[in-house]
């Protein structure tokens, strides 16, 4: 067994792991630049810490490689369960930035447990679900499976960081591509067209539409002679119906105001672009400011100017568009498409179950963060605070992630030696 | 495999979404191709400056000041405090601010503008009270020498319909708006630069864009060198007080206007300043006196007996009467059965070409006239022969000058009395006040000076221009326009001319050692009062040039209202030519009658809504 020998590590997906970071520093370096001269080491500096979190990614990089895999799987748990209590010691101890307890601050280095607590999950979610007995088909192993999921997403939602919360349906996947019924996919689906039909419209255009739908399947099951139980189906016609019914109550009385902006924003049924479309008018206009070949690096005048909020976070993609054009933006999204696919396939080589469950509860968040990231940044999903993974700037996220990435390279490289 | 693929394909499936959006974003939209981010900021290059013909400076650029209110820096203020300081009304200055801060609470926006070196001295020591308001210097026009305002003009800010008909222009900018300022507002303005700033999201700029790499450097305006002499246009100006009209000279050998007055008239400097538009309006409702009416260039006069001079050498080229031709003149003459043309001649003269002239006997020049029509078949091509010679000297069209305003006049042909009357249904006798300058013949002053010239220069004329050099480069490329009267035509006539002055009507214009070649005119003007048709005093007109042998100033006069040629149109002209050729004047009676004389209480008689005399 030669450790040593690289061709065993999956050197294509290093490659775009560090395509991807570097133009990430590239970005951010362009968002946070002003005349003054930024050193590239300047801890203090946006760009300048980046780069520190990038080496110690490095060395975490080190410490993985040389990390027997099978050490993940007999301490899943501990993980999962450090980053629970890290999760609930936010509430004594977290730091409040933009309305939400979700940080540690030590000195001029916060840290956010919720990113931990996605490699947690992952693991110990891989753990539970590769352990022989677990069968989702039991309703009880399937409970346990929500519950693990749940966890860390409520102590998310009640920070309040409802974005960061999202992230932690993306593993909904790994489940479903264990053995979870599809149906459960599928009634998924069913809500969350259910809340968006009820808020475009309302309640009753929302029934009509339903009733049609159920009317519809009830004739295709007849003529087809599939038995269900109609028991189930028409409870599961019925919940809709009720959540459809509540929808506006709970719009209006759960949600704050700013993510009902949001939400009605992308629904196209305010168009404000001063006030609360204001960050993703902006990003659009910096986005196609970029044209073809875009403006050049450092050249983005809505860049410079400040105009996109957060840029250098959540709406790094916006820099990428202004500066790098469609071409500096098809090529973000190939990478990680390809990345992202590139992980499924050879997660799916794994024979060993645990390690392929974990590359694919890795994919599956580096897959929602991409999606809800960019869907934002083009205007396409409601603004959602969350980074672009490799690429934004925050520390925890660069290391969480790249601590991620590793371990998928490392179970990777042990898949062809062991079992 | 649903659940093997499904990530894979929702990836790719996500992929190609969000690259249709970024191509409808970044190949296809141009909805949100606008680019808020940079600001672009003109540089404006200094007005070029305006010398007279002798060099000196007449136009030249002062500081004046704007006070600026950015609207989030300021704290609760005493508006009656500053608004008396400044002058203002209060509820005027809390509309200006309301506006301001409608328009951006963080960008500065003008509360006053042209605020004088004088005001901001005094304001500069109050103003740090108020937090939020500065005073910012601009430039505006300084118009030293307050003559000539009628030929330089004045700028003023662009209103709309600048804006409209030229993209270079934005609001707020300056342009000429009359007079030279605004014919040759390309070259006096220069091409204004650009400087590009980078702004932040608050719109403020925070620094400049791509290091300044896009700016374009503004390119200098041009200085100017009038035809105008200043000292004569001063003295011209005076000459004109109280008295409504126009005076034109010209160096005949250039076409070089020296002096171009219009009486009454404005000073550029009322369009500068805080009293601008008050002042402006004034100007435009005062429709009695028209200050901003040009009459050596837009007023359109009968221009009585001096057409007298053309008509002679008219006479002369259609070879229908000569030197020597004689006609006797009874105090008058019946030109045609029961028509009867007055004369100021004694029954029973006999004058000869030069004694019409010098005389300025209607009998002769009415058969003169007669003869020039009836040498051909029909009165139209009599007509038109005779019409075709007079406009040969620059009448009954725009004569090309530099400036933007101007008559044509009127020089009528065949047709116009064909319409009236029927084909040929007329003769001589019908069109016989053209002879004197009386029928409907229309000229401006400019035009007869222009005429004049052609005289002078013994067949043809330069055309008149304002302007001699631009950055000391020659502005005009002399051209000979000829009349179509043979030069050894001319010599008689001016002889005439000279008689004129030296024996004939004009003998009060009389200069020593210098032979002027005039003539007068007293030419007869009609209002209408309630619809009813009144004639008015006679308008005062001499056209002459000077040396006669070597002529070196044109000039034409036309005082409104003045009756005799003699009585203040000569003696004007006389005055300037004297104070043109000698340098000073030496009949200083005559120089105080003229300049103190006043024809206001001629000009109020037909607004006195009583019976009036006239030609008294």
């Amino acid at each position: 067994m030669n450790r040593l020998s690289i061709f065993k590590y999956d050197l294509v997906s290093i490659i775009l792991y560090l395509s991807l970071v570097s133009f990430g520093l590239v970005n951010i370096y362009s968002s946070s630049f002003n005349e003054s001269s930024i050193n590239l080491f300047d801890v203090s500096s946006i760009v300048g810490k980046q780069v520190l979190f990038f080496f110690l990614s490095l060395i975490a990089f080190i410490f993985i490689l040389f990390t027997r895999s099978r050490f993940f799987d007999n301490s899943a748990y501990i993980f999962y369960f450090f980053s629970i209590i890290l999760l609930l010691g936010l509430f004594i101890f977290g730091v409040e930035r933009g309305g939400a307890k979700s940080w540690y601050a030590l000195g001029p280095i916060s840290f956010q447990p919720s990113e931990l607590a996605k490699l947690g999950t992952a693991l110990f979610l891989s753990k539970f679900l590769s352990i022989i007995q677990t069968d989702l088909k039991s309703n009880r192993d399937i409970l346990i499976v929500f519950i693990i999921i749940l966890i860390p997403l409520i102590l998310t939602t009640i920070q309040p960081d409802p974005g960061s919360a999202l992230i932690f349906l993306a593993f909904i996947f790994p489940v479903i591509r264990e053995g979870l019924n599809l149906n459960y996919f599928y009634f998924g689906l069913y809500i969350i067209s259910t809340l968006l039909l009820t808020l475009k419209f309302n309640f009753l255009v929302c029934l009509a539409i339903l009733m049609i739908v159920f009317s519809a399947y009830l004739i295709y099951f007849r003529t087809k002679k599939i038995k269900i139980s109609l028991l189930k189906f028409l409870f599961s016609f019925f919940i809709l119906i009720c959540i459809s019914f509540s929808t506006n109550y709970l719009f209006e009385n759960v949600l704050e105001q700013r993510h009902r902006d949001r939400i009605n924003l992308v629904l196209g049924k305010e168009v404000d672009t001063s006030g609360i479309g204001y960050n993703i008018n902006q990003s659009k206009i910096a986005i196609s400011n970029g044209g073809l070949f875009g403006t050049g690096f450092l050249e983005g005048t809505q860049t410079k100017g400040n105009f996109v909020p957060r840029q250098h976070t959540d709406f790094i993609f916006s820099t990428i568009g202004e500066e790098w054009g469609f071409i500096g933006t098809i090529i973000t999204i190939i990478f990680f498409s390809f990345l992202i696919i590139r992980i499924i396939t050879r997660a799916d080589k794994q024979p060993n179950h645990f390690r392929r469950i974990y590359s694919y509860c890795f994919a599956s968040l580096l897959f929602s963060h991409f999606f809800l990231n960019i869907g934002m940044s083009i205007g396409l999903i409601p603004s959602i605070g969350i980074p672009l993974p490799f690429i934004s700037y925050g520390g925890s996220s660069l290391l969480i992630f790249s601590m991620m990435f590793f371990v998928y390279i490392n179970f990777d490289s042990s898949r062809l030696m062991e079992d | 495999m649903i659940r093997k693929n499904l990530l894979i394909w929702i990836t790719i499936f996500s992929s190609v979404i969000f690259i249709i959006q970024l191509a409808s974003l970044q190949l296809a939209s141009d909805s949100f191709n606008r680019d808020f981010a940079v600001q672009e900021i003109s540089v404006y290059p200094e007005r070029g400056l305006i010398f007279d013909r002798n060099g000196e400076l007449l136009v030249t650029n002062q500081p004046m000041y704007e006070l600026i209110i950015i609207p989030e820096n300021t704290v609760e203020f005493d508006t009656i405090q500053l608004s008396n300081l400044i002058g203002i009304e209060h509820n005027d200055l809390s509309k200006r601010i309301s506006s301001a801060i409608k328009y951006s609470t963080k960008l500065p926006s003008v509360i006053q503008s042209q605020i004088s070196k004088e005001e901001n001295a005094f304001l500069q020591e109050k103003i740090w009270q108020f937090d939020g308001f500065y005073l910012r210097k601009n430039s505006v026009r300084d118009y030293i020498r307050p003559f000539a305002s009628n030929v330089i003009g004045y700028t003023g800010e662009v209103d709309q319909n600048d804006i409209n008909s030229n993209p270079y222009y934005e609001k707020g900018e300056m342009i000429g708006k009359q007079g030279i300022e605004s014919y040759y507002e390309e070259r006096l303005r220069g091409v204004k630069g650009k400087r590009y700033f980078q702004k932040d999201r608050f719109n403020r700029i925070i620094g400049p864009y791509n290091d300044s790499k896009k700016d374009i450097s503004p390119k200098k305006a041009d200085n100017l060198t009038l035809t105008i002499d200043i000292k004569l246009q001063e003295y011209a100006e005076s000459l004109l007080n109280n008295k409504r009209g126009g005076i034109v000279a010209i160096e005949p050998s250039s076409g070089e206007i020296l002096t171009l007055v219009s009486a009454p008239t404005y000073h550029s400097n009322q369009f500068i300043g805080q009293d601008r538009t008050a002042n402006f309006q004034g100007l435009l409702n005062d429709t009695i006196n028209k200050p901003l009416f040009d009459r050596s260039l837009q007023a359109q006069y009968s221009p009585g007996s001096p057409i007298k001079i053309l008509n002679a050498l008219i006479g002369l080229q259609e070879g229908v009467v000569n030197e020597s031709t004689t006609f006797k003149c009874n105090a008058g003459h019946y030109y045609a059965r029961n028509a009867f043309m007055a004369c100021h001649n004694k029954i029973g003269t006999i004058s000869n070409l030069r004694k019409g002239i010098y005389n300025s006997c209607n009998t002769y020049f009415a058969k003169t006239y007669k003869m020039i029509i009836d040498k051909y078949d029909s009165p139209s091509q009599g007509l038109d022969s005779w019409s075709k010679h007079i406009k040969s000297f620059g009448l009954g069209d725009y004569l090309g000058y530099d400036l933007s305003i101007g008559k044509k006049g009127f020089i009528p042909e065949s047709n116009y009395y064909n319409r009236f009357y029927g084909n040929n249904r007329w003769s001589a006798s019908t069109t016989i006040s053209n002879s004197i300058g009386q029928g409907e013949i229309l000229t401006t002053p400019i035009q007869m000076a222009n005429f004049t010239s052609a005289i002078a220069n013994r067949g043809f004329y330069y055309k008149p221009h304002f302007v001699k050099k631009i950055n000391n480069q020659s502005n005009i490329r002399l051209e000979k326009n000829f009349t179509s009267i043979d030069k050894g035509n001319f010599e008689v006539v001016i002889n005439g001319m000279v008689d004129v002055v030296d024996r004939g009507t004009a003998r009060i214009a009389k200069i020593k050692n210098i032979n002027i070649a005039g003539k007068t005119g007293t030419v007869e003007n009609f209002i209408l009062i309630e619809g009813e048709k009144k004639q008015l005093t006679d308008h005062s007109t001499f056209i002459a040039f000077a040396p006669a042998e070597d002529p070196k100033i044109v000039i034409s006069v036309f005082v409104e209202n003045g009756y005799w040629g003699s009585r203040w149109a000569a003696p004007i002209a006389s005055l300037i030519i004297e104070k043109y050729l000698t340098g000073n004047v030496e009949r200083k009676w005559l120089e105080s009658r003229m300049i103190n004389g006043s024809l206001l209480a001629e000009y109020e008689k037909p607004y006195k809504f009583q019976n009036f005399t006239i030609n008294e």
